[in-house]
């Protein structure tokens, strides 16, 4: 080994910026936030309902602007994009199925992950009766 | 010891991650609802009420919102490091502790809605 190995010199706070699949991988590590604040929100919504039937009507009064509008509106939009598509096309090399010899082609695990995704929402939305 | 406690981390972290992807469209396109004025019946204080106080419905809260925080909190610790916070252990401290409280707090919520 030499005495002053060479080290590149990366920045460690915007090495992503250099390439655009770093940048995509980190955009999609981003909606790690949306998973904490909406999880939080919901807690918010549950201590409200814990409470009383007025503290929760206060609650839901307390949700709507908007602003609140446009956030959810882009936090939908940015989560599709960046976690939950991704994740299905991701689901075939993170759990490839084996039928006798063969693999089950991919396209057969993610158009499964999509069709199990649109029953669970619908199933959700039923069950919050917007559907 | 290492070998397991990464088992039951890794383990957490696939779940919440698939869960997460499965079911916060839907959440967060019912806060969108809530936003626009357009509140689902199934929030009227005594459905879900009703909904929350069912073993069920507790069993289902607590499941997403337990693993979802704990994935979050994983990804976290590492989007920490990706933007050159170098203090692993004390963003690992926070992070799990942030998850830790809101499972205590989902536990304790859930529990006192009957």
């Amino acid at each position: 080994m030499s005495r002053n190995p060479y080290v590149r010199p990366i920045s460690t706070t915007t090495w992503y910026m250099r390439n655009g699949r770093y940048k995509v991988y980190v955009l999609r590590e981003l909606t790690s936030f949306l998973v904490m604040f909406y999880s939080f929100l919901t807690l918010y919504g549950l201590s409200a309902l814990a409470g009383s039937a007025e503290r929760w009507d206060a609650f839901i009064a307390s949700q709507q602007s908007t602003a609140m509008m446009i956030f959810h509106g882009l936090a939908l939009v940015y989560f599709l994009f960046f976690q939950t598509f991704p994740w299905f096309k991701l689901a075939p090399k993170a759990m490839p199925v084996q039928v006798g010899e063969k693999k089950l082609p991919d396209s057969y695990i993610i158009i499964g992950h999509y069709v199990a995704w649109l029953v669970v929402s619908v199933f959700i939305l039923w069950l919050a009766g917007a559907v | 010891m290492a070998i397991a406690k990464k088992a039951i981390v890794w383990g957490l972290f696939a779940a919440g991650g698939t869960l997460t992807s499965f079911v916060f469209p839907a959440l967060i396109a019912i806060f969108l609802l809530i936003a626009t004025g357009n509140v689902p019946e199934g929030l009227q204080f005594e459905q879900i009420h009703g909904f929350v106080a069912s073993w069920l419905g507790k069993a289902c809260l607590f499941v997403v919102l337990f693993l979802s925080v704990w994935h979050a909190a994983h990804r976290l610790r590492v989007v920490a490091h990706d933007f050159g916070i170098r203090k692993d252990t004390l963003v690992a401290n926070a992070v799990y502790s942030i998850a830790a409280i809101g499972t205590v707090l989902a536990a304790f919520y859930l529990l006192t809605i009957n």
